[in-house]
C-alpha cells in the first residue's frame, strides 16, 4: 500500500467523476427523482397481521368476539395475553402489530348503555401496517356489530331493536401523526441508497476495460488493493452526499421525525455505503462490460432493497422460509435501523443486532472485493 | 534493491525469454518464445497481425501467464516479481490508453503518482515528457481530443516518467502518419542513447530498419532474429543474384532443381535466384544458362529486401509444418 499511488487513482478518479455526465447524472439526480417518485407513490394491501388479545372480561360475548378476530382473513396469529404490561410487551417484542384490549366491564356497559369501546394499540414503528391493520380491526368490530351483538341480545332477552355499538378505540405509542409514510421513507431511502451506490461502482472497472486504460493501468506498480480504493473512496463520498440529501429530504420535506442521533444514522449509513459499493465494484470487476455491469447491479440491489428488506413488505409477515432468506438480505439491517433512529430514537446499543449484521455483510463484502481483483489480461 | 539488477543477475541482458508459450484454449498463439536483448538496445518484434506480438510482449510485462516457459525482465523474474518488474517497465499497450477525459497534465500527473516519482523532480520530468511530446502550452488540452502522433508521444511520455530501464512499444507507431512515426522512432533512439532497452512490435516492414535487432514471428513461432542487415544477407539462407536473361520462362526452368540454386523467381524483367551460400557464384550461373541456350546480361549480386526475406522464411516455414 503506498499513500502515493492511493492517492493518485483517488484523485484521478475524483476528476473522471465530475467529468462524467452519466455518473454525475446517478450521483445527483437520481436521488432526488427517486425520493420524489417512492416517497409518494406506495400503497399497501397487507393481509396476516399478528395481533394480540387481552381479554379482560372473558365472557361469552367477548369469547365471541375474539373468534371472529381468529376467523378473519387479514390476521395471522392472534394471541391471547393475560396482562396490560403483556400488551406493551408484545408490541416492543414485534410479535404483533396491533393488540386489542376489551375493558372488563363490557358486556355490562354495552347492556346498560348500547355502546362499549374495545381499545386498540398499534406499533407506531410500522406506521403502515398498524394504519393497515387499524383499518381491519373496524371491519371485525362492524361485522361482530352487525351478527354477534344481535345473537347475545337474542339470548339475554335484550331488545335487539335497541342495537348497540361498539367502537373501536385507537391510541397509539411512539408516534402520534400515525402517517404510513413515517414508516415508508426511512426504507425509500434505503432502496436509493442501494440502487444508487452498486450503480456507481458497477461502472468504474467495466469503464477502464471498455476504454483500454485498464491494460495501462495493470502494467504499472499499482497494486490490486490500491485500484480497489481508489475507486471506493471517492464514491464513498459520493454516497454519503447522496444519503444526507436523501436523509435531509425525509426529515425536512417529508417531515418524518427524527428522534435518534446523528452518531449513529452516521455509523450505520456508512457501514450501508461500504456495502453497496463494494457489491457495485465486486460486480464491476467480473463483468467487463458496462452495460451489463450496470444491469447486474441493478438487479442484485433492487430485488433484495425492494422486495425483502421490510420496506414495504413487513418481514414478520412473510412466510417463515423468507423471513430466513431475509436474514441475508443486507438492506434489510439498515431499513430496521433508520427506522429505530428515525421512530424510536434508538441508540447504537438498541441497534446492536442489525448493526452487527451489517458489520458482518461490510467485512465480508470489502473482504471478497480486496480479492476479486487480479492484474492480468487472462 | 540491487542498484543494477540487470546486469547483476543475467550478464547484461535486460530481457531473457526463455520457451515463452501461451495457449489459449487449444490455439497456440505464441509457441516456445526464447530471446534475449541486450541493454540499451531496440529489438523490433515483426510480423503480420495475429502472429502473436502482442501476447508475446504482454507474457513479458507480466499481463498474461504463459502456458510455459519463463521470462525475466531488468533483472526480475516476470512470474515470481512482477511487482519489481512493473516498477522497471514503461508500457505502451497496443490500444490507445491514456485517459481521455483528462488533461494532458492530469494524466501525467497521474501516472508520476502511481509510480512515485519523487516530488522533486516531478516538475522536471512532466516538463521534458510535455516537450517530448510536442505539447508545450496544450497541458491543459483534454487527451481524447489530440490527433494520433501527440497521442502516441505523451502516450510514450507517461510511460517513461519513471526512467525505467526497459520499454515495451506495442505498435505505438499503428495509424499515425509517416512524419509522426519518424519522429516517435527519434525518440526511442533518444531513448536508447541513454541506456534504455526497447521491445517494439511493428507490422510496418520499413520500420524494422530503425532497429539494432529484429525478430520475425509469425503465426507464434520466432523465424528468424538478427540485426536488419544480417537477415538480407543470410536471410534467404544463400547468396541472391539478380540476372539480365532471356527469355525468362526457359531460364527458371532451367535453374529449378539444379543442384546449388535454392530458389528462383522472375522478377519483373529479370530473374532473382538465390545460390546456395558456397556454392559457385555468377560465373556458375551465368555457364549453366548459357548451356541451355539462354542469352545472359548483367549478373550482380543484390541484398532483398526484409519484407523478402520474411515472406521467404514464413513460406519455408509453410512448408516444413506440412510436410513434417
Ligand atoms: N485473450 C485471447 N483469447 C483467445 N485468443 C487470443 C487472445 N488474445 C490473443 N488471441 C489470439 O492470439 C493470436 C495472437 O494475437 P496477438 O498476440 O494479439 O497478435 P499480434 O499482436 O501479433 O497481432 C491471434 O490469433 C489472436 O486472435
Ligand atoms: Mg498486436
Amino acid at each position: 500500500m503506498s499513500p502515493r499511488r492511493l492517492f493518485a487513482m483517488v484523485y484521478k478518479e475524483a476528476l473522471q467523476i465530475l467529468r462524467d455526465p452519466r455518473s454525475l447524472a446517478i450521483a445527483l439526480v437520481m436521488p432526488l427523482m427517486q425520493m420524489g417518485l417512492l416517497g409518494y407513490g406506495v400503497s399497501l394491501d397487507i393481509k396476516h397481521v399478528p395481533i394480540c388479545v387481552y381479554d379482560q372480561e372473558n365472557s361469552q360475548l367477548t369469547r365471541a368476539i375474539v373468534s371472529r378476530f381468529d376467523a378473519a382473513d387479514w390476521f395471522s396469529t392472534v394471541r391471547t395475553l393475560h396482562d396490560q404490561a403483556g400488551v406493551r410487551r408484545a408490541i416492543d417484542a414485534g410479535e404483533c402489530i396491533a393488540a386489542v384490549v376489551i375493558p372488563v366491564d363490557f358486556s355490562r356497559t354495552l347492556a346498560a348503555t348500547g355502546g362499549a369501546t374495545i381499545q386498540a394499540v398499534f406499533d407506531a414503528t410500522d406506521v403502515n401496517t398498524s394504519n393497515i391493520a387499524q383499518g381491519y380491526l373496524q371491519g371485525v368490530i362492524a361485522e361482530v356489530n352487525a351478527g354477534i351483538e344481535a345473537r347475545w341480545f337474542a339470548a339475554h332477552g335484550g331488545q335487539p331493536s335497541g342495537i348497540g355499538q361498539i367502537d373501536l378505540q385507537p391510541g397509539t405509542w411512539f408516534n402520534e401523526t400515525l402517517d404510513s409514510r413515517n414508516f415508508i421513507i426511512p426504507g425509500v431511502v434505503a432502496v436509493i441508497l442501494a440502487l444508487i451506490g452498486a450503480q456507481l461502482t458497477s461502472l468504474t472497472i467495466s469503464r477502464e476495460w471498455e476504454r483500454g486504460t485498464m491494460e495501462q493501468l495493470i502494467s504499472t506498480p499499482v497494486t490490486a488493493l490500491e485500484v480497489m480504493l481508489g475507486k471506493l473512496i471517492p464514491y464513498f463520498a459520493v454516497g454519503m452526499i447522496d444519503a444526507a440529501v436523501c436523509l435531509a429530504l425525509a426529515v425536512f420535506w417529508f417531515d418524518v421525525p427524527f428522534r435518534g442521533n446523528l452518531l449513529t444514522l452516521f455509523v450505520a449509513t456508512a457501514l450501508f455505503s461500504l456495502v453497496v459499493l463494494g457489491i457495485g465494484y465486486l460486480i464491476s470487476v467480473r463483468i467487463r462490460s458496462q452495460l451489463a455491469a450496470s444491469q447486474i447491479a441493478l438487479l442484485v440491489t433492487l430485488l433484495p432493497t425492494t422486495l425483502l428488506s421490510g420496506y414495504t413488505f413487513p418481514i414478520d409477515q412473510m412466510p417463515r422460509v423468507i423471513q430466513a432468506i431475509t436474514l441475508v438480505v443486507y438492506p434489510r439491517y439498515y431499513v430496521t435501523i433508520l427506522r429505530g433512529i428515525f421512530l424510536k430514537a434508538s441508540t447504537l446499543l438498541d441497534l446492536w443486532q442489525p448493526l452487527l449484521g451489517m458489520i458482518v455483510f461490510a467485512i465480508l463484502i470489502v473482504w471478497l472485493a480486496s480479492r476479486a481483483f487480479h492484474k492480468r489480461l487472462d | 534493491m540491487n542498484a543494477n539488477p540487470a546486469e547483476s543477475a543475467t550478464g547484461g541482458d535486460a530481457v531473457i525469454a526463455d520457451g515463452l508459450t501461451k495457449r489459449f484454449g487449444t490455439f497456440t498463439a505464441v509457441d516456445r518464445l526464447s530471446m534475449r536483448i541486450a541493454r540499451g538496445e531496440v529489438m523490433g518484434f515483426i510480423g503480420p497481425n495475429g502472429a502473436g506480438k502482442s501476447t508475446s510482449i504482454r507474457m513479458l510485462c507480466g499481463l498474461v501467464e504463459p502456458s510455459e516457459g519463463r521470462a525475466s525482465v531488468a533483472g526480475f523474474d516476470v512470474g515470481s516479481q512482477s511487482q519489481e518488474v512493473r516498477e522497471h517497465i514503461g508500457y505502451m499497450s497496443q490500444k490507445f490508453s491514456l485517459y481521455g477525459d483528462l488533461t494532458v497534465r492530469e494524466n501525467l500527473r497521474f501516472f508520476a503518482g502511481i509510480y512515485r516519482v519523487p516530488a522533486g523532480e516531478l516538475a522536471g520530468r512532466m516538463e521534458y515528457a510535455v516537450s517530448m511530446a510536442g505539447l508545450e502550452g496544450q497541458e491543459n488540452t483534454r487527451v481524447a481530443t489530440l490527433a494520433g502522433g501527440w497521442k502516441q508521444r505523451l502516450a510514450l511520455g507517461c510511460a517513461i516518467l519513471h526512467r525505467p530501464p526497459v520499454l515495451f512499444l506495442d505498435e505505438p507507431t499503428s495509424g499515425v502518419e509517416p512524419e509522426a512515426r519518424r519522429r516517435f522512432w527519434d525518440l526511442i533512439h533518444d531513448l536508447a542513447a541513454n541506456g534504455v532497452t526497447t521491445l517494439v512490435s511493428t507490422h510496418y516492414m520499413d520500420e524494422a530498419e530503425y532497429c539494432n535487432r529484429i525478430a520475425l514471428i509469425d503465426r507464434g513461432k520466432l523465424v528468424a532474429m538478427g540485426s536488419p542487415s544480417e537477415l538480407r544477407q543470410r536471410g534467404l539462407g544463400g547468396a541472391l543474384y539478380e540476372l539480365e536473361c532471356s527469355p525468362l520462362g526457359a531460364a527458371l526452368e532451367a535453374l529449378h532443381g539444379a543442384p546449388g540454386i535454392l530458389e528462383a523467381a522472375i522478377f519483373g524483367d529479370r530473374l532473382h535466384v538465390v545460390v546456395e551460400s558456397g556454392a559457385a557464384g555468377a560465373p556458375a550461373l551465368a555457364e549453366r544458362l548459357r548451356g541451355h541456350g539462354i542469352a545472359v546480361g548483367t549478373i550482380r549480386p543484390t541484398l532483398p529486401t526484409l519484407e523478402d526475406v520474411f515472406v521467404h522464411l514464413v513460406a519455408r516455414g509453410l512448408e516444413t509444418r506440412t510436410i513434417g
